[in-house]
């Protein structure tokens, strides 16, 4: 009772690294709150990754395996978590911002009539003072996240409701597994006594691995780069960087033409007109061809090793110098940096 | 066999967030909403889009919008009228303010309920919160299974409606019988063009409220105002517990709301040296750009 517990995603027979990342984190909350860190995995056949799970710390895990599980599908999977969390009531339940996540936790939320913040990029323990009616919380669970476009930062709390739930955004918080693994217990779900056949209406016909169409526009990051780049096998460094940052990759219009990237990728006036909270810009000179197109970008940060190019004028940062040296120390930055 | 669908589409009015440049930055870093204007959700345009196509493939289908907000939110139901939709009701009650994503989705439905659709048709998220949240929690307060980030209805399959569905790596086709909950993914097509004819008729159309405020609406003949009278709703007219309404209903609290300052115009010139990208990333991290 009382603990914090973790929704365990796994995806092509692995456990997700954001359920990792948030056992990572579970055990510094527990140990602020003086309690236990508890996982909960479903699936076809997941009772192997239990020894993975101790190591991250998981000190009970909640095992419910059924053959009818091997995808997940919202109702049979949401009857589970919300039968498993009434039972064992932990004050917090934690979920990945994945499009699992995301289909599961606002249902259990539902059914369970407790709050639930979607895509946190950090969690803290906290108190809070009404401040109408003067009652003290002690050790609530901060829910912060950010809102309005990404332009405002919002703490959410859930003074009253239990569990207080959260879906986590991948790759915000570190994943860090115990170097002895904790010696935790396995408690298997009776499935057969949780599932009805009404859980199965919705039925999966087909099921593949697309590439993902590029969504230039939707990203509130975008690395861009230009003829400067030098070279498609240059670029490879813009999507390094970009995968460290949860990023787009754009190109200039001359990028494109040399075959550096492809014509979705396209930023300015004959692509598309982007405006992101970050736009990088590397190896772009700024025409006013470019600019058209991303000048209204909230932060631009340039990379040019011409401290005349023009890009550098409505650039909030500047940077001259070499984009092999700039890149790989960005990404080396970040590492350090993130928590 | 030709089938006639009655089809909810949920739809939001939100504060183009999208759009926010430099100028919709005030000078202490605040959000200036005065530069934002009110759209309907992006994401709504596409579910709107898509309820429209089921109504094509089967004639006499209907199509209503639901919104929930404060009265200037009709203009999503006029916005409706003026791409297909056959009507609208609006949600409005002081009762329903303060409300989180569980105490809307308790409100929607009800009026859900009260309208008794074979499809409910949401966008995944709405761009000022981009929770994701309404509609699962729709779905299970109807207890109606639901189908998340669909890029394409593709039609009936019996009485089962066939969805494709968009996930972070690939693409899954489900078959849910009715009714069912269903959000659209941003990445289904765009909503159709408003139709001139329909923009003629139905730019008439006015909540009890609008009519009420006779500076706006002075102007409108009398007649025209009767059968195009776009239907209020209120706690008293869906009915349900109070307590789950606004702010009562909202477990979760906003605690602390930090303005994220945007830098000011002039360059900073940096050198590639790891110290200075070293500070340049930590500046970004504090300010939240990056995360």
């Amino acid at each position: 009772m009382n603990n914090i517990f973790i929704y365990i995603e796994t995806e092509g027979g692995k456990i997700a690294d954001v359920s990792l990342e948030l056992l990572t984190k579970a055990r510094s909350l527990a140990k602020e709150l003086s309690c236990e860190v508890e996982a909960l995995i479903i699936g076809d056949s997941v009772a192997q990754h239990k020894e993975e799970l101790f190591q991250y710390g998981a000190q009970t895990i909640h095992i419910a395996e059924d053959k009818r599980l091997k995808h997940y599908l919202t109702l049979p999977y949401s009857s589970i978590v919300i039968s498993v969390l009434k039972k064992e009531n932990p004050q917090i339940a934690l979920f990945g911002a994945t499009s699992v996540g995301r289909d599961l936790a606002p249902r259990v939320s539902s059914a369970l009539v407790s709050g639930l913040t979607a895509d946190c990029t950090s969690l803290e323990i906290g108190d809070h003072k009404e401040v109408k009616s003067g009652k003290e919380y002690k050790n609530l669970l901060y829910q912060i996240r950010p809102a309005f476009g990404g332009n405002i930062i919002a703490t959410i709390i859930n003074p009253d409701c239990r569990p207080q739930m959260a879906t986590v955004r991948e790759g915000v918080m570190k994943k860090e597994p115990l170097d002895v693994a904790v010696k935790g217990k396995v408690k298997v779900i009776d499935t057969a006594a949780i599932l009805k056949d009404e859980d199965f209406v919705v039925e999966i016909i087909e099921r593949h691995i697309e590439e993902r169409k590029i969504d230039i526009k939707g990203s509130p990051i975008i690395i861009a780069g230009g003829f400067g780049v030098g070279s498609k096998e240059n670029f490879k460094l813009l999507y390094d960087l970009a995968a460290v940052l949860g990023a787009e990759v754009g190109a200039s219009r001359a990028a494109v033409d040399a075959g550096f990237a492809e014509s979705a990728r396209q930023i300015g006036q004959t692509g598309v007109t982007v405006r992101p909270k970050l736009y990088i810009a590397v190896g772009i000179s700024g025409q006013i061809q470019h600019t058209a197109g991303m000048d209204q970008s909230a932060m631009i940060i340039s990379i040019n090793n011409d401290p005349a190019a023009p890009i550098h004028q409505i650039a909030d940062f500047a940077i001259v110098g070499d984009l092999n040296e700039i890149i790989p120390r960005m990404i080396k930055s970040y590492k350090l940096n993130s928590k | 066999m030709t089938k006639k669908l009655k089809i909810v589409v949920l739809a939001k009015q939100v504060p183009d967030t999208r759009n926010v440049g430099k100028n919709a930055m005030k000078e202490d870093g605040t959000v200036n909403r005065a530069a934002l204007p009110a759209i309907f959700n992006p994401e709504d345009m596409n579910a709107l889009e898509q309820a429209l196509r089921l109504k094509d493939r089967f004639p006499g289908s209907e199509v209503l919008l639901l919104t929930m907000g404060p009265p200037r939110a009709a203009e999503i139901i006029r916005e409706g009228y003026y791409r297909g939709a056959d009507g609208g009701v609006l949600l409005t009650d002081r009762k329903f303010a303060g409300a989180d994503t569980l105490a809307t989705s308790y409100a929607l439905s009800m009026a859900i309920k009260k309208i008794g659709p074979d499809i409910v048709i949401a966008g995944r998220q709405a761009i000022d919160g981009d929770t994701a949240q309404v509609g699962p929690q729709v779905a299970e307060k109807l207890n109606y299974p639901q189908v998340t980030y669909a890029e394409d209805i593709t039609g009936l399959d019996g009485e089962k409606l066939v969805v494709k569905r968009r996930l972070e790596r690939g693409v899954e086709t489900v078959k849910t019988p009715l009714p069912a909950v269903i959000t659209v993914h941003a990445t289904a097509p765009d909503c159709r063009p408003r139709h001139a004819k329909h923009l003629m008729k139905y730019k008439h159309a006015r909540t009890f409220t609008e009519e009420q405020d006779n500076e706006h609406n002075s102007y409108l003949p009398i007649e025209a105002k009767a059968n195009l009278r776009i239907p209020e709703w209120g706690v008293a007219d869906v009915g349900g517990d109070e307590i789950h309404y606004g702010l009562s209903g909202s477990p979760t609290k906003v605690k602390k709301i930090e303005n994220i300052v945007h830098q000011a115009k002039e360059s900073k010139i940096l050198t590639s040296s790891f110290e200075d990208i070293d500070s340049l990333i930590k500046e970004l991290f504090s300010s939240h750009t990056i995360g």
